[in-house]
């Protein structure tokens, strides 16, 4: 208990509270998290963070490098458990149930809680096979018609399928980037997710490529719940309807996109959506 | 504040809030002066604003092109989008502050030679000494971000309204009397009328003034007390 | 922009800036040069070693051969029974063809000598294979003695006195005169191939090494492939780092580094006193071998294992791949041309592990490939060891066939390697 006491040396504020402006018509909630705490062995990298996620809206994460929004999206997957030595406390509700019940199987929250990461990483094989896998796995297909049914249905989501629609038995790695990355967003909306989690899935690809992507983030939202980590401010702005901005490892503010873009309610937030950091 | 990360953005925004203050000192000079040579008949002066005011409407481009390299180089957030939007704006108020003074020059010449009534003048004069008063207000607010005098003067319009009302029926009251006053009254009361605007400026720079530093709008409609537009004018006996 | 106020402008043309770049670039060059000069070094060395072997060891690939026609007497051999005839008296007919002086048993001797020492038993299987020449004559072509193989090859100085020599002034008459009928030829020696060992150099062959090599190999392979690869894959993906992994790993590491000898004690004392496993048999060469490629196999499947990229573990536990199956179905198969690829080079380097299989008692002498994994067998580099133990001079020129046949299964082994690595490794 002695111990307890001693602040480790790089926490944050002992108090802090997250400046949160609500929806003017507040959707049902999806994600409800609350106090989640992250430690990387003795290092905190969370010191708790409590936010609602709407349901099928784009919630947009922003915050400096290291502020802890991605290691926050990696608590939603369970993610982290990968990582050797990492803790996560706290409760994390998925449709009000914990995500780290012990009775909750991983691989089924990660079926229901897709993830399209910062680099786009489809299998080196076939895009047919990229989208084939997920559905595969988790047995979704009962014959090899319905299989191809999914993989069309989930190419032509990801708004991809006229443009790979003759060659899907060639190497997914052949594809441009942009184009790799929507395979990606294709392969996680074929196991049919609930929650679709994006790390920073536009950083590796040039304009086009991102205005693609985030025109079918615009579309994934009437379906899906979509949260979004983002290094660009005006991503954030233009795709996502809530944002929470992180700074060292606690949520600052979250709120209304559009409020927090053009008049948010934290001095640090505005700091940093304006380029005054550091 | 602090500063921004990149200095030529910082740069580039004290820039034109320089050129703004630059803007609101000439409309607040070009406003005076009119309102001087009307008031004294002075065509030499009212032939300078006239001349003068092309210079705000360079400045007023000037400030417009700068503010939207900014939005392209820059794509400001928040405060900086909101004062850039507020530049674009209060130049704009300002422009049309100028054109509103210009306008005043030349009623001056046209009105020119003939002597005019000192006692039409008085209330002219006050009208503008509230005017002026009010621009002169809101330009400090504007340069402070003091959202509370922006609110001052937004709130005092209704006394320029209500001066301009009174006036519009003291110059009907002398065309009445006498016709031969006709052609004046119409100058003064255009004149007067320019000056009341000039006030609606003021007051939509305050508007603007409170939207940089606070970023949300007045929450009511602006006090309005200019009640000719929709009043039918009795005319007297 | 102050600093540069500071130092001013920085004169590159001044007899400092062009001093400091001469010696900057010869520095550049004497560097190239050690380079170049190092593996000039390593290249000439190998050329040496490769020269050395060839001019050494060609001689083997050749083996002189003698045709004679072997009058199939019926006197001497049963044409009811072939295989017991007196083949001995066969041969020395028709040896007596060419020298019919040699009537004395010494010059008799001499005569026969000029054949390999097994003629009779050539003779003997020709017959057995072919009754119907009993009463005529066979033509049959069979190795010279060693002694006389050499001096067909020019290793035996004519010149020199006859008691220095090991073909004496008879036999080179005789020599002489089968040279002259046209009856001593140098073909291909297939026989270096396709025979075992024998004490008789022109007899000798390395088919039973290449066997027994290809037995332990076979055994290595199936032990340390799939424990090697199994202990990657838990110590990379499962296993958790603390300081039991960690001892685990630097053993590992350690054991790479281990003599091969000390394998080769451990086998002789827990494989054959302990176990119970034959002596010199393919198996317990294998299990030592297989021992000494673990640590191998282990260090280079983790690498393959760790050179997967981890986007494509991250994608697949972000559809909700198991552990299991993102291993199984991404992780294995895209390490897999790396794993291979170590695997082989692993192999080749057990292919040339000599001390573990003396010690197992690989070394054994066998005249016919072993059958199976139990039967006493050699081993490539252990029959290079024996041959070059041995005295006769036709073995000198075989230690080098040897060694060359050694050095063509490692080339052909890491091409293979080479191969594998081109056409299944996938870029990503």
């Amino acid at each position: 208990m002695a111990q307890a006491a001693l602040a480790p040396r790089d926490a944050a504020p002992a108090v802090f509270q997250t400046v949160r402006t609500p929806d003017l018509h507040p959707r049902p909630t999806k994600v409800k998290a609350d106090t989640v705490k992250v430690f990387y062995g003795q290092k905190q990298a969370l010191h708790g963070v409590t936010i609602d996620i709407p349901e099928k809206a784009v919630t947009a994460f922003i915050g400096p490098s290291g502020c802890g929004k991605s290691t926050f999206l990696r608590c939603l997957n369970r993610m982290n458990d990968t990582i050797d030595g990492c803790r996560v406390e706290g409760e994390i509700l998925l449709d009000n149930r914990d995500i780290y019940d012990p009775s909750l199987d991983v691989v089924e929250l990660r079926a229901r809680v897709g993830m399209v990461f910062q680099k786009p990483n489809p299998f080196p094989k076939s895009i047919f096979e990229n989208v084939a896998y997920g559905p595969r796995i988790h047995g979704l297909a009962r014959s090899k018609a319905e299989l191809e049914e999914i993989v069309v249905a989930s190419l032509q989501k990801a708004s991809l399928f006229n443009e790979v629609k003759d060659r899907l038995h060639e190497p997914g790695t052949g594809l441009s980037g942009g184009q790799q990355q929507r395979l990606c967003i294709a392969r996680t909306i074929a196991v049919s997710p609930d929650v679709i989690l994006m790390d920073e899935p536009c950083s590796a690809l040039d304009p086009i490529a991102t205005a693609k992507v985030e025109e079918l983030i615009d579309e994934l939202r009437k379906n899906f719940t979509i949260v979004i980590v983002t290094h660009s401010m005006q991503q954030a702005a233009r795709v996502s309807q809530r944002t929470a901005f992180f700074h060292l490892g606690t949520l600052v503010e979250e709120g209304p996109t559009d409020h927090v873009f053009t008049n948010p309610s934290e001095r640090r937030t505005q700091d940093y959506i304006t380029g005054r950091f550091g | 504040m602090t500063e921004h990360t990149i200095s030529a953005y910082e740069a580039e925004l004290r820039h034109l809030a320089g050129k703004i203050a630059e803007m609101g000192g000439l409309a607040e000079q070009l406003v005076a002066d009119s309102v001087q040579a009307l008031v004294r008949m002075d065509t030499a002066l009212a032939q300078r604003v006239v001349f003068e005011d092309r210079r705000l409407d360079q400045m007023q481009r000037d400030i417009e092109e700068a503010s939207i390299l900014v939005i392209a180089k820059r794509q400001p957030m928040a405060m900086d989008l909101r004062e850039i939007v507020g530049f674009m704006r209060i130049a704009n108020d300002l422009e049309r502050v100028g054109d509103l003074a210009k306008n005043i020059g030349k009623r001056v010449v046209a009105i020119n030679s003939s002597i005019v009534q000192k006692k039409l003048m008085v209330g002219v004069e006050h009208l503008a000494e509230i005017a002026l008063e009010q621009l002169k207000h809101v330009l400090d607010a504007y340069a402070n971000r003091n959202e509370a005098l922006a609110r001052q003067v937004r709130e005092r319009d209704d006394e320029i309204d209500a001066l301009y009302t009174s006036l519009f029926r003291e110059l009907l009251t002398y065309m009445m009397e006498d016709p031969r006053n006709i052609g004046q009254c119409t100058h003064l009361l255009f004149c007067a009328k320019n000056i009341e605007r000039i006030g609606d400026h003021a007051t939509n720079i305050a508007e603007t003034v409170h939207y940089a530093v606070t970023g949300s709008m007045f929450e009511t409609e602006r006090p309005k007390a200019d009640l000719t537009s929709e009043q039918a004018i009795a005319l007297p006996g | 922009m102050s600093e540069t106020a500071l130092t001013g402008p920085v004169d590159w043309t001044s007899e400092n800036a062009v001093g400091r770049r001469r010696s900057r670039h010869a520095a550049n060059r004497r560097l190239q040069f050690y380079g170049i000069a190092a593996i000039s070094t390593a290249i000439g060395l190998l050329g040496l070693l490769i020269t050395t072997l060839v001019i050494g060891g060609y001689p083997a690939f050749l083996q002189t051969k003698i045709t004679l026609d072997f009058p199939i007497k019926a006197e001497y051999v049963d044409a009811a029974d072939p295989a017991a005839g007196n083949y001995r008296n066969v041969v020395r007919d028709a040896l007596l063809q060419i020298a019919p002086e040699a009537t004395t048993p010494p010059q008799q001797r001499m005569l026969g000598q000029l054949l390999t020492n097994n003629t009779q038993f050539f003779v003997r299987d020709a017959v057995v294979a072919n009754p119907s020449v009993i009463g005529g004559t066979l033509t049959l072509t069979v190795p010279a003695a060693d002694p006389i193989d050499q001096l067909n090859k020019g290793l035996i100085d004519r010149t020199l006195p006859e008691n220095q020599r090991r073909v004496n002034d008879v036999q080179l008459g005789f020599y002489d005169r089968l040279v002259e009928a046209g009856q001593v030829s140098a073909p291909f020696n297939w026989a270096l191939f396709f025979n075992s060992d024998s004490r008789f150099p022109e007899l000798a062959g390395l088919a039973g090494a290449i066997t027994g090599s290809f037995y332990a190999l076979l055994i290595c392979f199936l032990i340390s492939f799939p424990v090697g690869i199994a202990a990657a894959i838990y110590l990379e993906e499962f296993a958790p780092r603390n300081r039991w992994t960690y001892l685990i790993e630097v053993n590992i590491n350690n054991l790479a580094a281990v003599p091969s000898i000390v394998f080769g004690l451990l086998g002789l004392a827990v494989f054959i006193q302990l176990f119970g496993i034959p002596r010199s048999a393919p198996l317990a060469g294998g299990m030592v071998l297989a021992l000494m490629t673990l640590p191998t196999m282990i260090i280079v499947t983790r690498n393959a294992l760790k050179a997967v990229p981890p986007s494509i573990r991250e994608g697949a536990l972000g559809v909700g791949a198991s552990k299991h199956q993102v291993i199984m179905h991404h992780v294995l198969p895209l390490s897999l041309p790396g794993i291979l690829t170590g695997t082989i080079i692993g192999l080749a380097q057990a292919l040339g592990e000599t001390a573990p299989l003396l010690l197992v008692g690989m070394n054994a002498f066998i005249t016919s490939p072993p059958g199976g994994f139990l039967e006493a067998s050699t081993a490539l580099p252990t029959q290079i060891f024996i041959w070059a133990d041995s005295p006769e001079r036709g073995f000198t020129s075989r230690t080098s066939a040897g060694i060359l046949v050694l050095l063509g299964f490692l080339i052909v082994m890491n091409g293979i390697a080479i191969f594998l690595r081109q056409r299944l490794e996938r870029r990503w």
